[in-house]
């Protein structure tokens, strides 16, 4: 259904669009139905307002909606007045329709609606106008608004029970939505909000507190339902759509489905095996394909849950099939649960992401968790009988006497209520009752085929010889380089290699080196809308166990479903593939291919090639095997191998056309796998399983040839390189948020750069290509010239270089290659603008040679050019330019501060990166000059973010991800952390540092919003900018961004350089910043969005002309730093990662620093000479300023000579696409700020309070109710402090306040020295985030009956990234607790997963349970546990901490700590352990990192200093 | 990269030389070798850069940082490969090379640079002594015939390149052996010319038909050679040398540089030879230029014992380092003290030759000479000059060897023959990459084509122009490029 406005236009695709947001319900668990509760259901969705969004219209919401019990007696009243008569409650069914305004359309809707029910033998009652407010929607949602209906249905007397009779409505609802699409003109917006005997759902594009108003039903009294499900929506888009609002007919989802493409493939792969006994062949006709197209990830989802509960699972089944725990490797499981999950692995794949899901059919309501526990959800339960399930905690106000319990859901768990029945059922129950109906156990133990139990092959595998080695690997375009760095690491140490600086090759379409069909391939990668997972350190979450064989009937269960190959990774060695290929197990086999075409070069050949192996493999599972092995070996001088990645997605689209995908398992054996990312390719388009043979097979030559520094036997290596391969797939898994190869399996994670649309829609189908490319002849070319190479006497016989990772004469193109290093230099250097312009000339002429997409682009002239004085100058232009965010760490402190006195010189701004900076930069130089740098970088490992960091910011950069490694983390190694760095990061010298993949605070475009605005707290002077990666679809999120209220987003290109990344992250993940930026633009216009932020880019930006392309596309201000680093002396060694800089940028080598050469003003230079560059393209253009500039692509075409047979393939009018602006007032440049929503926070209440302590630190004491929407408190006020007071903060106790009530996110966030908090009540998530001194306590309201220390009280990702200052919890934390802590001291009363995750410093005291993966990446710092019942171990992931007894010093700390808390919380429990301190004591478990714990040690030995 | 560290821990080291007052009773090399150790160490120094330099600074593109890395791991079979793989003959551009890959080495920015002339040596002797370098004719012959004009090392260079596909090549050189400037110009005490005989035999162990003593163009004429091949390809240097023409230019006793060391040359190979001959013992010797022809002039006129030596140079005395006119990577004109320099021998820089005086026998007396003062450019680049007023006087001399370069080749003979089309300075015109002459099926290489040059430049125009013949032959071509050849081109 296509959607108003939504049309694809330029770059912009609506299947990018994102959403999230809060979610919630309340429920009598007794079933009492009452008014109330619906009212109860809409206060806990106005509560979350901040958790929605809303666009350029303010008063246009993003959506809400609520789904409930069908009211039964209020609609029968209704009913009544209309002549309609309804029975009882059962036996008929209602549900909320949208109609289209226009009368024609919506008649014919009308009719299509009573003919279907006709046709389908269901009694048409009649319909019923709902009445609506409109006066209170927004006029974007205004403008689209549909008329909703309801359209009543009577139940059939054949129909015995509600089931049947909710399938033959489920089946009714499809024949009419589909028939509408079919047939009615103008039916688009026509929509079935649900139809339904037992529930009914109400929503619309409509704010929080708009639907109550707007649906009069809503505020109508008789109205009554036993629970109310809510959910407000937050989307990264402002197109008008109702329909995309939820719940939806059977849950409500907040999070994201990362794997949604391959979750939908592998749904339609089967279809041809798809039966069920409760549907008759025609009315399954009608049903299928189940999942409408062009609607959103979640919607999806429920159509999946709705097909799989009306084929006869239970709800809690179906979601335990979709969402499993992670079982995979989790030896803790429950045996019976975990075949359970084995068994329906072998048939559906994980829908994986993040998700908070509610659902309910009617009888039982839910919730549950992902794996990760990557969404909060909190619950109470009272004695009245309600629970109450939410996003946040205290967003609906209940009396504390009331409350029984308050829980969090936890990763993986479920939250069941059966209000049929009338009673709560855990997780466990309810789990090991669906676990138990069946022998899944038994039947895996039957029927799973184990590879390593297959017989030995009947055909033995021969190596191929060395000649016939080095033959391949020219066929297959192996390199020098490929070899040396990436295999041969891969091999000896097990390890991916690493490499720096960024690159500066051409794209693969652009180059003239034969490519590697996978080059064409960009990982996709998570960003703001999900999160990155840590694959290392969060590993018990990741699975890379697969089966290979037939997924069977998803309809139905039968033992036969698991008759298939068991793996335990998806790498396979030449003998388990020789034993698969053998496999008889009498009635499980497999049919090798050969996948060759003929290498005549003719036009065609490679679509006959391809043709004949889909015919073949249709054939094959036609003939009844249940693998098919696409091999390459057999290939010749006559016949080419088509390309694997090719041969895979070919034969996966064309049986999925088929619909017999899900029959068969596809394996692959191809010479030309030897990357991760090769693989990533493979599995992504359908691959099962990968025996890279000639990877193999070249480790085992260079074993022979004594070509490797290892004694190891092959069999070691071979070992190693699969490890690193499957290492390398986690990696780029977590990197999109995916946990499981499953999920991974055919989810497309790509976008395609430079591949033609008729190939991608009939061979890779689905997945994005936008700027066309090469057709399959181009792609055939290309394979031929590798295939010539081995076939012809070539002398002598070495492999072509590469020249990927290193600049080789031979090898591939660099921009920066010793000729433009040289040029700059000696530009910079001595000032001369005329060699500056040669060198511009070389970067700026790609005639010959592309390099990178503006390489193709030439400026159109439209207006009379100008003369050059009248362009505004090169001093106002420099304002605009940035350096890149570069840490202290990964380059030295002579050329991070004097890029910073540079940008300081020139009005321009340098960045921190994410190390922190010195305090003493913030202090002028004697000769005026500043090292201070202007953007102040927050990243997720918060190293150095204090209050007084914050404050001391012009800007403050949220870096989401990285050009050169978007979605990963980073480590700086213990050795490179020297007591410098050390000090500025506020962690120990010696000991290592991990920044995680994600922030820790933001899994969702929501939480991005919250971390905006507690920035906009901690500073209010400063932009705040979001550095995002460009990616298709990253338009969208910047739209999503803007929402948040950023000042600033940074579109980076892909090509960014950086200390240290893996190589395979540098090339294959991101995209120039071309795409991403004009993708920017054009999203922002077109949702009014775009005079409200400034759009920045960087990313290898090098000339004048780059700049004033980039601004055309949309930048109005530019990020500078490869260049600018060479200007400062870097020659590009690329060996920032080893510390072995030989011109001392970047190391940290005293002896190397000293022969740092660069000067403030060889930079100054750069930056003149770029903005005079950019001048002159302005005046020849006829723009006088920057500013009538930005946006205006029209100024820009394709080269006319470009005539290259690849890149004339190319098609880059989407980049260009002229975005006209929907609104006069709005620019295409920032022109209006943000509205931060500061103006009624209650910091301003806390400052004013606080005025004499401000003034003369005189104590000053308080007391302020709060509730759920208070967020972000006591940052403003310390804001303040710091502002007067600086690091050193106020003295002890200097502001006393005490909070009562729910607390809303961030409570406490980066507050400083002097303050001291009480909050008596709970928090939310994020309480103390960056906390740089200040006292938190946090105990439960006097009223509260509850044990504190069995219930939850403030949620997760406490401390995260706090420096200093203590926090006091009476009773539990979330998730997460203490995560990246570095100097903070926590004592709490129990704690969930990942309890001080990345931990660097500080103290955390837990006096009670913690959650699995305890201790995740904690290098330092110290933690205590009271392990009451000594099952501490098994939860605590002891790869980095040893757990130690106590020492006599820890027990002081200890005791003194429990006193403490005692004091400012009262804690029984902390009093008990005191006063039983000889018996208790020995309970206590010390967990101490080994490398702290080693650095301690040698500092004992030290004299002290 | 062979040791991360490598170039923080060693410093840069030479071989050790004989002494100077005992090579100079003799015509043998002087540089010894490196130990196994030092060799190690000198070639841990390689950073394997980013952006290697050196191999952008090298005119063969030799893939310096590949094969340093095979020395340090001591794979000799890989470092040979490697630097086969650019350069057909680094047992010459290891001993005679200025090393231009030097001076853009990266360590070389602060740092002494990798002594990467020297591991080439290695490299080639080792696998000369492993018995790697192996010339096979090549199995299958394209039934093509190639004239390659000239034995210098463009000649030779070609010549192996296109006999390596298939081609049959035959090498005319008008001397009675080949090697050119390596086998005549060079001396022994540089270029042993055993190291010359080597690779020769391997050349025509390979099936190249080597014909000297034929002058093509005299010989042999254009029409018949342009009538028996399918290719020519002109490397016959440039031969024409510069003269001074000043009064007394005829006296007895002043020479070109090149009739003085060709003679040597032969004298030492115990070839005979018809001129008189051209001695320094006991003479007063004026070297008249500052190159590395002239460099030789004073090492050959050491060994003759000649009475005094001094060399000239008209150019004012260069720096001893880098200025910001010839900054890092750029081969830089600095001060250079040769080996021969290191034998004994008097400089002078900006002075400038008057007249020869001859005596009464018209035999040379001395020379009328003049300082000389220099106009520089903002860089302080040397433009213009003037004489230093009073400051003309005379120098005892009775041998002056003129040692001021080329200025283009013969054109007498086969270029007037072929009516090939020269450039400006009178070299044969053919673009740098095509290396096509205006003559169809002829091709040039070399200083014939390019003007003087180094070996190294040399040796690289006759592999570019041997790929470029075999591509007009057959359409397509298996020979390397030191630049990426690309895809587009097929």
């Amino acid at each position: 259904m296509k959607q108003t406005g939504n049309d694809q236009q330029g770059l912009y695709r609506p299947e990018f669009e994102h959403d999230s947001c809060g979610v919630g319900f309340i429920t009598n668990i007794n079933g009492h139905k009452s008014h109330q509760t619906v009212s109860d259901a809409l206060t806990i969705l106005e509560s979350m307002e901040h958790r929605g969004a809303c666009g350029c219209d303010p008063e246009t919401g993003d959506g809400a909606g609520i789904l409930m019990q069908l009211p039964h007696e209020f609609l029968m009243e209704e009913c009544i007045a209309l002549d309609i008569h309804l029975a009882e409650p059962g036996y008929y069914g209602a549900g909320n329709f949208f109609f289209p305004k226009e009368i024609t359309a919506k008649e014919a809707c009308r009719s299509v609606i009573v003919n279907a029910a006709e046709k389908l033998g269901l009694p048409f009652l009649g319909f019923r106008k709902v009445p609506v407010n409109p006066s209170v929607v927004g006029p974007t949602a205004l403008a689209v608004e549909p008329d909703v209906e309801q359209v009543f249905i009577g139940r059939p007397a054949n129909l015995v029970s509600v089931e049947d009779f909710e399938r033959k409505l489920y089946v009714l609802r499809r024949l009419i939505t589909k028939s509408v699409a079919d047939i009615v003109a103008n039916g688009s917006d026509f929509y079935i909000t649900s139809l339904s005997a037992r529930v009914m759902g109400y929503k619309g594009q409509l704010t929080t507190y708009q639907l109550r108003q707007y649906y009069l039903d809503l505020q109508d009294t008789r109205l009554t339902s036993a629970f109310g499900m809510v959910h407000s929506r937050f989307s990264t888009n402002t197109f008008p759509s109702w329909k995309l609002a939820q719940p939806f007919r059977f849950m409500a989802h907040n999070g994201e489905i990362n794997t949604l493409t391959g979750n939908l493939n592998w749904f339609y792969a089967g279809i041809r095996s798809y039966a069920s006994s409760f549907f008759s062949a025609e009315e399954l006709e009608i049903v299928l394909p189940v999942i409408d197209k062009n609607q959103s990830d979640s919607a999806c989802l429920d159509n999946v849950v709705e097909v799989l509960v009306h084929t006869g699972r239970s709800l809690p089944h179906v979601m335990m099939m979709l969402v499993p725990e992670a079982w995979d490797g989790n030896e803790a499981m429950d045996p019976l649960k975990k075949a359970f999950y084995e068994f329906h692995a072998t048939m559906m794949e994980p829908w994986d992401g993040p998700a908070a899901l509610t659902f309910t059919d009617g009888k039982q309501i839910g919730a549950l968790l992902d794996r990760n526990g990557l969404r909060p959800l909190r619950y109470a339960t009272t004695s009245d009988n309600r629970v109450i399930v939410a996003s946040e905690a205290g967003a609906l106000p209940v009396d504390e006497k009331l409350i029984t319990q308050k829980g969090r859901l936890q990763p993986g768990k479920m939250l069941l209520m059966d209000i049929v029945e009338g009673k709560i059922i855990t997780d466990d129950e309810i789990k090991t009752k669906i676990a138990s109906s069946q022998p899944y156990a038994e039947w895996l133990e039957n029927y799973k085929i184990k590879i390593e139990e297959l017989p030995e092959p009947r055909v033995a595998f021969t190596n191929l010889s060395k000649d016939a080695v080095h033959k391949y690997h020219q066929v297959f375009g192996y390199t020098r380089e490929d070899i040396e760095t990436i295999i041969k690491p891969m091999a000896v140490d097990g390890k991916e290699p690493i490499g720096s600086m960024g690159t500066d090759v051409p794209l693969a379409v652009l180059s003239d080196r034969p490519q590697h069909l996978s080059s064409y391939f960009k990982q996709f990668f998570a960003q703001v809308t999900n999160p990155p997972i840590d694959p290392i350190r969060e590993r018990m979450v990741m699975s890379l166990a697969t089966f290979i064989g037939s997924n069977g009937n998803l309809f139905d269960e039968d033992k036969m479903h698991c008759h298939c190959v068991a793996l335990q990774q998806p790498v396979l060695t030449n003998t388990e593939l020789e034993k698969l290929r053998s496999i008889d197990t009498g009635m499980f086999n497999a049919k090798t291919l050969q996948t060759y075409f003929k290498a005549d070069g003719q036009a065609g050949s490679l679509q006959q090639g391809l043709e004949r192996l889909c015919r073949y493999a249709e054939d094959a599972v036609n003939d009844g095997f249940e693998v098919i092995i696409l091999s390459d070996r057999a290939l010749d001088s006559q016949h080419a191998p088509i390309p694997s990645l090719l041969a895979v997605s070919a034969v996966h689209h064309h049986l999925i056309r088929k619909g017999y995908r899900g029959q068969v398992g596809l394996v692959v054996e191809a010479g030309d796998v030897w990357e991760v990312h090769h693989f990533a390719c493979l599995l992504g388009f359908g691959a099962t399983a990968i025996n890279p043979y000639l990877a193999l097979e070249t480790i085992h030559a260079l074993k022979e040839e004594g070509q490797l520094e290892t004694s190891l036997e092959f069999k070691y290596l071979s070992k190693n390189y699969i490890k690193s391969v499957c290492d390398g797939l986690l990696k780029i898994f977590s990197k999109m948020g995916i946990s499981t190869l499953q999920s991974y399996q055919g989810a497309q994670i790509f976008e395609i750069l430079g591949i033609s649309k008729a190939v991608v829609d009939k061979y890779f189908y689905g997945a994005v290509t936008r700027i066309e490319g090469l057709g399959l002849d181009e792609i055939a070319k290309e394979t031929l010239f590798k295939h010539k190479n081995g076939f012809i006497n070539k002398v002598p016989a070495l492999l072509a270089e590469g020249g990927i990772y290193q600049w080789k004469r031979r090898g591939e193109a660099h921009l920066f290659n010793p000729q433009t290093v040289h040029l700059l230099q000696q530009a910079t250097k001595t000032g001369d603008y005329s060699v500056y312009k040669n060198y511009a000339r070389v970067i700026n002429e790609q005639d010959e040679k592309k390099y990178t997409l503006r390489g193709l682009f030439d400026f159109a002239h439209h207006r009379e050019s100008v003369p050059l004085e009248e362009v505004e100058p090169a001093s106002a232009i420099m304002k605009r330019f940035a350096t890149g965010a570069m840490s202290f760490g990964s380059i030295s402190h002579e050329a991070h501060s004097t890029l910073a006195i540079a940008m300081n010189r020139i009005g321009g701004r340098s960045n921190t990166g994410e190390g922190g900076e010195d305090e003493m930069r913030y202090e002028l130089l004697p000769n005026g000059d500043s090292m201070r740098s202007s953007i102040k970088q927050v990243a997720s490992g918060r190293f150095g973010v204090t209050s007084y960091y914050l404050t001391n910011a012009d800007e403050l950069q949220i870096k989401m991800a990285q050009g050169a490694k978007p979605g990963e983390g980073g480590q700086l190694p213990g050795d490179k952390v020297d007591p410098w760095i050390a000090k500025v990061r506020h962690s120990t010298p010696g000991v290592g540092l991990i920044s995680p993949p994600p922030h820790h605070d933001i899994y969702s475009i929501e939480d991005l919003a919250q971390l905006i605005f507690d920035l906009k707290n901690a500073n209010r002077a400063a932009r705040i900018n979001v550095k995002l990666v460009s990616k298709a679809g990253v338009g969208t999120i910047a739209a999503g961004v803007a929402k948040a209220h950023a000042d600033v987003i940074l579109i980076a290109g892909y090509d960014g350089g950086t200390g240290a990344s893996p190589i395979s992250s540098i090339k294959h993940a991101g995209l120039p910043w071309e795409l991403g930026l004009a993708e920017a633009h054009q999203t922002l216009v077109r949702n009014q969005l775009r005079s409200r932020v400034v759009l920045q880019t960087d990313g290898q930006l090098k000339t004048g002309r780059d700049i004033a392309i980039a601004t055309l596309l949309g930048a109005e201000e530019w990020g500078v730093a490869t260049a600018a680093l060479v200007a400062g002396g870097c020659i590009m060694m690329r060996k920032c990662h080893l510390n072995t800089c030989p011109v001392g940028v970047a190391t940290q080598d005293p002896e190397l620093r000293k022969l740092f050469s660069g000067k403030p003003e060889h930079i100054v230079n750069l930056f003149n000479f770029l903005a005079e560059e950019l001048r002159e393209i302005m005046a020849d253009l006829g723009f006088r300023t920057i500013n009538e500039m930005v946006g205006k692509a029209q100024f820009l075409k394709v080269r006319e000579n470009n005539l290259h047979w690849k890149t004339r393939t190319l098609d880059l009018s989407a980049v260009l696409y002229p975005v006209t602006n929907p609104n006069k007032a709005q620019t295409l440049y920032n022109s209006e700020s943000q509205d931060h929503g500061m103006a009624n926070i209650i910091d301003w209440q806390l400052v004013e309070h606080a005025k004499q302590a401000l003034e003369s630190k005189t104590p000053v004491f308080g007391s302020f109710n709060v509730k759920n929407t208070d967020r972000t408190i006591g940052t403003v006020l310390s804001n303040e402090v710091t502002k007067i007071y600086k690091a050193a903060g106020l003295p002890d106790n200097t502001i006393n306040y005490k909070f009562v009530g729910s607390a809303g996110q961030s409570f406490g966030a980066f507050a400083t020295k002097g303050l001291s908090f009480e909050l008596e009540g709970e928090g939310n998530d994020y309480v103390g985030k960056g906390l740089s001194g200040a006292r938190l306590a946090v105990y439960p309201s006097a009223d509260s009956s509850l044990v504190p220390e069995d219930n939850i009280i403030i949620g997760n990702v406490a401390l995260y990234g706090a420096t200093s200052g203590e926090l006091f919890v009476r009773g539990q934390a979330g998730e997460r607790f203490a995560v990246r802590n570095s100097g903070a001291t926590a004592v709490v009363e129990g704690v969930g997963d990942h309890g001080c995750e990345y931990m660097t410093g500080g103290r955390a005291l837990i006096l009670g349970k913690t959650g699995r993966n305890f201790a995740a990446g904690m290098s330092g710092g110290i933690a205590w546990i009271y392990d009451a019942d000594g099952t501490f171990a098994e939860n605590c992931n002891p790869e980095m901490v040893d757990l130690d007894p106590l020492t006599g010093e820890d027990e002081e700390q200890i005791t003194a700590l429990l006193r403490k808390h005692i004091q400012l919380t009262q804690s029984h429990l902390a009093l008990f352990l005191l006063s039983n301190w000889n018996q208790e004591s020995g309970k206590f478990i010390k967990v101490f990192p080994k490398e702290y714990k080693k650095v301690l040690q040698h500092a004992q030995f030290q004299p002290a200093n | 990269m062979g040791k991360v560290t490598g170039f923080k821990e060693y410093a840069r080291e030479l071989p050790g030389k004989r002494p100077v007052e005992e090579r100079v009773n003799d015509y043998n090399e002087f540089v010894g070798l490196f130990s196994d150790e030092k060799l190690n160490q000198q070639s841990a120094r390689c950073m394997n850069c980013g952006v290697p330099f050196c191999h952008n600074g090298c005119p063969l593109g030799n893939i310096i940082p590949e094969f340093n890395d095979a020395v340090y791991k001591e794979k000799w079979e890989d470092a040979y490969r490697i630097l086969s793989s650019t350069n057909n003959f680094p047992e010459f551009t290891g001993r005679i090379c200025p090393a231009p890959c030097e001076s853009a080495c990266v360590l070389g920015i602060n740092k002494p640079a990798v002594a990467i002339e020297e591991i080439e040596k290695h490299i080639i002797e080792i696998a000369y002594q492993k018995g790697l370098v192996i010339e096979k004719a090549p199995l299958i012959r394209t039934g093509k015939t190639v004239a390659v004009i000239g034995g210098g090392p463009a000649g030779m260079a070609a010549a192996a390149q296109l006999n390596k596909v298939g081609h049959t090549v035959t090498l005319f050189e008008r001397d009675e052996k080949i090697g050119g400037l390596l086998r005549f110009g060079i001396p022994d005490f540089k270029l042993e010319k055993w190291v010359v005989e080597r690779r020769v035999k391997l050349m025509e162990e390979a099936g190249i038909i080597i014909k000297t003593g034929v002058e093509v163009g005299k010989d042999i004429l254009a029409d018949e050679l342009l009538k028996s091949f399918d290719a020519v390809v002109l490397a016959g240097g440039s031969t024409i040398p510069r003269n001074l023409n000043v009064p007394g230019r005829e006296l007895k006793g002043v020479y070109f540089a090149m009739e003085f060391l060709k003679q040597n040359n032969k004298r030492v190979s115990g070839i005979p030879y018809s001129e008189e001959d051209i001695l320094s013992t006991d003479k007063d010797v004026v070297v008249i230029g500052g190159g590395d022809t002239g460099s030789d002039c004073v090492g050959t006129s050491n060994r003759h014992k000649a009475k005094s030596i001094t060399q000239f140079e008209l150019m004012p005395v260069p720096p001893k380092d880098r200025t910001e006119a010839m900054p890092w990577p750029t081969y830089p004109m600095l001060l250079k003290t040769t080996t021969s320099h290191e034998e004994g021998c008097t400089r002078m820089w900006g002075v400038n030759t008057k007249e020869f005086l001859g005596d009464a026998n018209g035999e040379l007396r001395a020379l009328k000479i003049v300082d000389v003062e220099w106009e520089t450019d903002v860089f302080g680049r040397p433009v213009k000059f003037k004489e230093v007023e009073g400051s003309e006087r005379e120098l005892p001399a009775q041998r002056a060897y003129l040692a001021m370069g080329f200025l283009h080749p013969q054109k007498q003979g086969l270029l007037e023959q072929l009516g090939v089309e020269l450039d400006e300075r009178g070299n044969v015109k053919a673009k740098e990459g095509q290396y096509k002459t205006s003559v169809d099926k002829v091709f040039a290489a070399g200083d014939m084509r390019r003007g003087q040059s180094l070996v190294v430049w040399a040796i690289s125009e006759g592999r570019e122009a041997a790929r470029r013949v075999d591509l007009f032959l057959m359409g397509t071509t298996a020979l390397e490029s030191k630049d990426a050849e690309s895809m587009y081109a097929f």
